[in-house]
């Protein structure tokens, strides 16, 4: 996330200075300058390059061969065939939908309770502090920690959930009651950090605006529908892109508390199931490609299509 | 951080001083399992890792097995994870990555093929071949050989025997639906009459499945392991096993049983027969001693009139890791670890079957171990799981399409089987 802020606050530095660039030969002194901006950002764009670039770039290799560790000598290039091979399989689609069905459901649960915790927190007038503190604890403890309460608090004989909600019933043994207990891990677990990005949000309202609205006879419910919202809209906008990527590649608490049994399977806990139980590195990586091209995707909808941008970058250079 | 604060104040220089105490401090805390276990290495002599599951008394073993070296080398037994997934990924991880830290390893019985060939474990040739050879069982040493070539010592065997109340069925059935249909009957009488199996979604359910196969003289995979075949017999099996979830007399929770919950069921009363390895009967001697003394054993029922039931193989076998720098030690290690000695003591105290035939015959097992005859009888013509590289493919999609057994359809079911079955063979497909 800081890097993303850094390349905002780096973006709305060279919008600014924009305007005078034109087509206008630059000075001696400016471009030393930038000569020495290239310099000294290098060493951090080669350690990212090396970091991030080789990882895709190697993982994309292997997923156009054929190549099983238990096998060793049948490793052969096949160009896409693993695509073919994953994109014509039913269990790939429906870890899909899976994973497609927690996203969406999960984090618009945890949008509508974001808010309502970051105005609690934003009105809070004794004890914010505490207040905030409190909230982030389950965004504090460690998921897989959580989800193993949660397997305990849903087994029967072990918790007191089974037996107070389905009595007789072990509902992580069913598919619906088990996506409905993994989203709402989820949501517990989440709802905090989607708090504090909003708040961030709701720390830009001007108070100013919000109490002309009122002199003017807006209802709270118009207020918030009417001013919050479209001022928030940016900081919405970024906290729904973190936290759709996040459950798209959701993976601890299902691998803790179904791990993927009665077609409960996230598309990160197949290709983790084919790459590290199944030993294929062709068709593991295939789909780690395919993850990671979904994400860009769901990334590429929000920023062009909803205009979802960093918070900062579009007004600095407008300005 | 004291770059961010250049004026350091007076009063903060002590402040500053304590945070590096503390950070020192925990630095020490961090790094010291870190130094402890380099130290381990090089106590003098040679280390023997050896990576096994949790077995009760396992370390008393190592521990006879060290001071029989005296000195040579000394054994760590380094536990593995509970659960058979767990053992196997921890290994196969780090044997992926050529880690030289561990030098003998557990095998479940089902591996063998999938490491061998691999090329992650070494094959045991010339004078160790024949000391793990001689008076071994052919059953278990079948599940250490791959392509001809040894690759594990077996250490300890296990099969599935049928247990049964002699208060409500005074003989045991000799077939499948025999049992199905001596169950019913007593389901009529009102009184208990559940027939167990493992069918829950994992490895016990293709266990089980692998059982029926081989009484019915199937095959769900060729010898060779390379063509998935699901002949007449697979679909018979797969038949019997539909009849049995479909009947009055199964398990409401059928689709969710594993050994332990079937074994509570059993001791509940609530069952008439139970299809389980042999662990069940010290526990029902513990748990119900009341039951236990109408608690009998059986070999598998078949699932054809006038042939014996063949039940699958269990177990773990002991393999040398290719990477280990002490192999000569590591075999003999394992040697140690597997030898009559070893597993007549482990066979008394922690339960688990021998593999070499002379432990059976020894007086002390047959107070411990009353059932051991019904054990070797089935020892010597038993079922072998499939032999493949691609075991854990082939156990995944059977459990997947097999779950639940309710919804079987013998001949649709067979086919689907045959179709994604051939897939993971040929490590093609996408495993669920």
């Amino acid at each position: 996330m800081s890097e993303q802020l850094a390349t905002a606050v780096a973006s709305t530095a060279t919008t600014t200075k924009a305007p005078e660039k034109g087509k206008a030969v630059l000075s001696e002194g400016k471009r030393a300058e930038r000569r020495l901006g290239w310099l000294l950002c290098a060493p951090a764009a080669i350690v990212m390059l090396a970091v991030t670039g080789y990882p895709i770039v190697y993982s994309f290799w292997l997923s156009l061969q054929r190549f099983d560790l238990r096998f060793p000598a049948r490793r052969e290039f096949i160009g896409l065939d693993n695509y073919v091979t994953v994109l014509t399989s039913g269990y790939w689609w429906t870890a899909f939908g899976v994973t497609a069905v927690i996203t969406v459901i999960s984090v618009a649960i945890e949008l509508v309770l974001g808010m309502i915790l970051a105005l609690i927190m934003h009105r809070a007038l004794v004890g914010r502090g505490l207040v905030r503190t409190v909230s982030l604890i389950p965004y504090g403890i460690v998921t897989v920690v959580a989800a193993f309460s949660w397997r305990y608090a849903w087994t029967p004989k072990t918790g007191y959930l089974a037996d107070l909600v389905s009595p007789g019933g072990a509902p992580l043994t069913e598919r619906l009651p088990s996506l409905a207990i993994i989203i709402l891990a989820e949501v517990w677990k989440t709802t905090p950090f989607m708090a504090l990005l909003l708040m961030a949000g709701l720390a830009l309202v001007p108070d100013d605006l919000l109490k002309a609205a009122a002199m003017d006879g807006a209802s709270a419910w118009q207020r918030f529908v009417k001013v919050t919202l479209p001022v928030m809209k940016p900081a919405i906008l970024v906290a729904l892109l973190f936290r759709t990527l996040d459950a798209f590649r959701v993976f601890d608490n299902i691998f803790i508390l179904t791990n993927g049994a009665q077609q409960t399977s996230s598309v990160s806990i197949q290709a983790y199931d084919n790459l590290i139980k199944g030993l294929n590195l062709g068709i593991g990586s295939t789909m780690s490609i395919l993850i990671f091209l979904t994400v860009a995707v769901i990334a590429f909808l929000f920023v062009k299509g909803f205009g979802t941008a960093a918070p900062g970058s579009d007004q600095g250079g407008r300005r | 951080m004291r770059g961010a604060h250049p004026g350091v104040v007076p009063g903060r220089r002590g402040r500053s001083r304590r945070y590096r105490a503390a950070a020192a401090l925990g630095a020490a805390f961090l790094a010291a399992p870190m130094v402890a276990a380099c130290g381990s290495g090089g106590g003098g002599g040679t280390t023997i890792n050896v990576y096994y599951g949790p077995e009760e008394n396992f370390q008393n073993v190592v521990e006879a097995c060290n001071a029989k070296a005296a000195g040579r080398y000394r054994i760590v037994y380094n536990t593995l994870p509970r659960e058979a997934d767990g053992q196997r990924e921890q290994m196969v991880r780090r044997l992926a990555a050529g880690d030289p830290g561990m030098d003998v390893l557990g095998l479940d019985v089902t591996w063998t093929p999938e490491f061998a060939e691999a090329g992650w474990i070494e094959e045991w040739a010339g004078q160790n071949r024949a000391d793990v050879e001689s008076g071994t069982l052919p059953g278990p040493l079948k599940t250490a050989t791959y392509h001809g070539k040894l690759y594990a010592a077996p250490k300890n065997t296990n099969v599935q025997l049928l247990w049964y109340r002699d208060d409500l069925v005074p003989n045991p059935p000799q077939t499948w639906d025999e049992m199905l249909s001596m169950a019913e009957q007593l389901k009529q009488q009102g009184k208990p009459n559940e027939v167990l199996v493992t069918g829950a979604q994992y490895e016990g359910l293709v266990a089980t499945y692998n059982t029926l196969v081989a009484s019915s003289g199937g095959h769900i995979i060729s010898d060779d392991g390379t063509r998935a075949v699901m002949d007449a017999g697979a679909v018979h099996a797969l038949d019997e096993l539909r009849k049995l979830a479909t009947s009055p007399v199964a398990d409401p929770s059928l689709s969710n049983d594993k050994e332990d919950s079937i074994r509570h069921t059993m001791e509940d009363g609530r069952a008439a027969f139970e299809l389980n390895w042999p662990f069940v009967y010290a526990s029902m001697r513990k748990d119900r001693p009341e039951l236990a003394a109408h608690f009998k054993w059986a070999p598998y029922p078949g699932t054809l009139p006038g042939m014996p039931g063949k039940a699958a193989i269990g177990g773990f076998n002991l393999a040398v890791s290719t990477y280990s720098r002490h192999k000569p030690e590591a075999f003999e290690a394992a040697k140690c670890l597997r030898s009559a000695e070893s597993q007549k003591y482990s066979a008394i105290n922690s339960g688990v079957p021998p593999t070499i035939e002379a432990v059976y015959a020894d007086p002390d097992m047959t107070q411990k171990y009353p059932m051991k005859d019904a054990i070797l009888q089935e020892l010597t013509d038993p079922a072998v799981r499939p032999i493949t590289p691609a075991y854990q493919n082939a156990s995944t999609v059977i459990s997947t399409v097999l779950s639940p057994p309710s919804g079987i359809d013998p001949q649709r079911t067979a086919d689907r089987l045959r179709k994604e079955l051939q897939d993971a063979l040929d490590s093609k497909g996408v495993l669920p």
